[in-house]
């Protein structure tokens, strides 16, 4: 049991709260139709860590992050420009600057011989969940041990106060943003800027990516950019119930994922066990999966077995019996 | 700055005291819009004030930059120069008095939101940044569904509402935000005859309590029968005034230039002809 505190329990608890501040956040963007953005600013980030890091010399996490938090400004101002000067979708405009700019974080990196220490493009990727250790951790009463918690890995600490952030930031402008994004016209009327609200939304999203980036890599950031939102969009129309349930999807993508990710493959016999981060995202991916086929009002079958019922009763239903998405 | 030159020149022009009464006590004035999509004039120097109490018809073929006037008086899109006030006083210290009721297809109604929620959002600025809403606010909104007769979809998804529905939501929302002045995108585009009927019916209710309504309005059949004024609009301002006065085959003619047949001009005079 020590071993899972020492060595599992600080991973489980690093990917899921990634999964959950970026799970979070990401109910706004799918419902903005920027769920690309998540995607945009989880690679734009890359050049930015890594000019943190060489600028600070070494692997402090305060100078990468502020890096990211400027290139991923950068970009967002950026996304505009081209938008506006080129007269391209924003789609199109994303596009165009995250793959540059993920391009160009992916030459300095090789280029300032950066690449061996200890970011490369693979940890880009899939991030270093296993590598978080808690070596102080002798059971679960060091949960409630001050000295044993202040030895818990760094990135868990600057996820935890990233959540809270990100938390308080819903909490406080639930409504605005509601609002924003349903209509930003009237939102424009009643003095809710669109523009502000929409800006501090993605500088929200670049903390988050970045904060879980460097746990956690990209391709998990992106996943729980959209899946837990898209899975909780499916099984509710209230928007502070699909936030709940968003939250719900991640944790459980977060703790499953990495259970299956370290444990699955030892029931198959194999002594390997797979990328956590790899594993989240597609525990997140399922659940996704099962809600499109099986939700009570959207999903695939019972839409389909209603509409079966409804043909063989010969009457019309009352309500509108299917629902674009 | 741009409204008190428009009133220095109207003063110039008519040299009375009147043209300074009839702008700053109009309920919605708009001197000079103009208006640029990508370099291309949508609107010309469009200079109008609205007289209090009337329900107004915004006339104009397709393309003639009507939504455009509404949104850019409003501050709500980019303009080149204009200025608007409402009741004497810069509409961005006044928007508390007016109400904005966007085209239907200005929003995703696959949003996660009942009607309920969409009304209460007319509440939104009453009660100001980071608070939520309450039972109270609720209440409110639960009553503009009722003057528009959608108390039974309160709860319903408005994405399962039909085009009328989702409209009376909207002028629900409306009604929730308790304003002077209405400014309505279209309300009758692709809504049923039973709809346009209870919307015209509460227009007028809120025209007897004294509201100002503008509407952007695209059947010119029934312009005279529900509008008490009208303004024509063609990228520029082409005629304004009460309907009978301002609602002529010349006025058409040169809003909508070939476009209208004249038997068409001739069948919408007799009309309102008839009114009077």
């Amino acid at each position: 049991m020590e071993i899972f505190w020492q060595f599992d329990f600080p991973s489980i608890l690093l990917g899921t709260l990634a999964a959950l501040v970026c799970g979070l956040l990401g109910n706004f963007l799918v419902l903005r139709r920027q769920a690309l953005m998540g995607d945009a600013i989880s690679h734009v980030v890359l050049p930015g860590i890594v000019v943190g890091f060489l600028l600070s010399g070494g692997a402090s996490a305060l100078a990468m992050m502020l890096g990211a938090g400027v290139s991923a400004i950068f970009a967002v101002v950026l996304i505009e420009v081209i938008r506006r000067v080129g007269n391209v979708e924003s789609g199109a405009a994303m596009g165009v600057v995250f793959t540059t700019m993920f391009a160009a974080g992916v030459v300095i990196l090789e280029q300032t011989g950066t690449a061996g220490v200890h970011l490369d493009v693979e940890h880009a990727l899939y991030g270093n969940l296993e590598s978080a250790v808690w070596l102080e951790a002798t059971g679960i009463e060091s949960l409630f041990d001050p000295a044993a918690l202040g030895a818990l890995p760094h990135d868990i600490g600057v996820l935890a106060v990233v959540t809270v952030l990100v938390v308080g930031f819903i909490l406080a402008l639930f409504k605005e943003l509601k609002l924003a994004s349903f209509d930003a016209l009237l939102a424009q009327s009643l003095g809710f800027s669109p523009r502000f609200l929409g800006f501090a939304l993605i500088v929200m999203v670049a903390i988050a990516s970045v904060a879980a980036f460097s746990a956690v890599g990209s391709i998990l950031v992106i996943a729980m950019f959209i899946c837990p939102a898209a899975t909780a969009r499916m099984l509710t129309d209230n928007m502070a119930t699909q936030i709940k349930l968003s939250a719900v999807f991640a944790v459980l993508s977060g703790v499953l994922g990495y259970l299956l990710g370290a444990f699955g493959p030892l029931m198959f016999g194999s002594y390997m066990s797979v990328s956590a981060a790899g594993m989240i995202a597609v525990v997140a991916g399922f659940f996704q999966l099962i809600a499109m086929l099986f939700a009570p009002q959207y999903g695939v079958i019972p839409r389909r077995w209603r509409q079966k019922n409804d043909l063989s009763n010969g009457a019309a239903s009352d309500d509108i019996p299917s629902v674009a998405l | 700055m741009a409204a008190q030159d428009n009133y220095n020149l109207q003063q110039n022009e008519g040299g009375s005291v009147q043209a300074e009464t009839a702008w700053k006590d109009s309920p919605f004035h708009v001197s000079g819009l103009t208006v640029a999509y990508h370099h291309k004039p949508v609107l010309w120097n469009v200079t109008y004030t609205a007289p209090k109490g009337e329900l107004i018809g915004i006339i104009g073929p397709n393309g003639a930059g009507k939504s455009t006037f509404l949104k850019a008086a409003l501050g709500l899109i980019p303009k080149l120069s204009g200025e608007t006030t409402v009741f004497g006083k810069p509409v961005r210290k006044m928007m508390d008095k007016v109400a904005y009721v966007p085209q239907r297809n200005a929003v995703d109604w696959d949003f996660p939101a009942t009607a309920v929620d969409v009304v209460m959002m007319g509440l939104y600025a009453k009660v100001g940044w980071f608070r939520w809403l309450g039972r109270r606010q609720r209440q409110e909104a639960l009553k503009s569904l009722e003057a528009v007769g959608m108390t039974a979809f309160a709860d319903r998804q408005i994405g399962q509402l039909s085009g009328g529905q989702q409209q009376r939501v909207f002028l629900a929302r409306a009604l929730a935000q308790d304003a002077d002045v209405y400014l309505m995108d279209e309300p009758f585009a692709g809504v049923d005859a039973a709809t346009e009927k209870a919307i015209i019916e509460v227009l007028r209710t809120l025209v007897k309590r004294g509201k100002t309504i503008l509407v952007v309005h695209h059947d010119l059949e029934s312009v005279t029968q529900y509008y008490s004024h009208v303004l024509l609009i063609n990228g520029q301002h082409i005629a304004s005034g009460p309907t009978a006065e301002a609602f002529t085959a010349e006025n058409l003619q040169k809003a909508y230039g070939g476009r209208l047949a004249s038997t068409q001009l001739e069948g919408l005079q007799s009309s309102a002809k008839e009114q009077e």
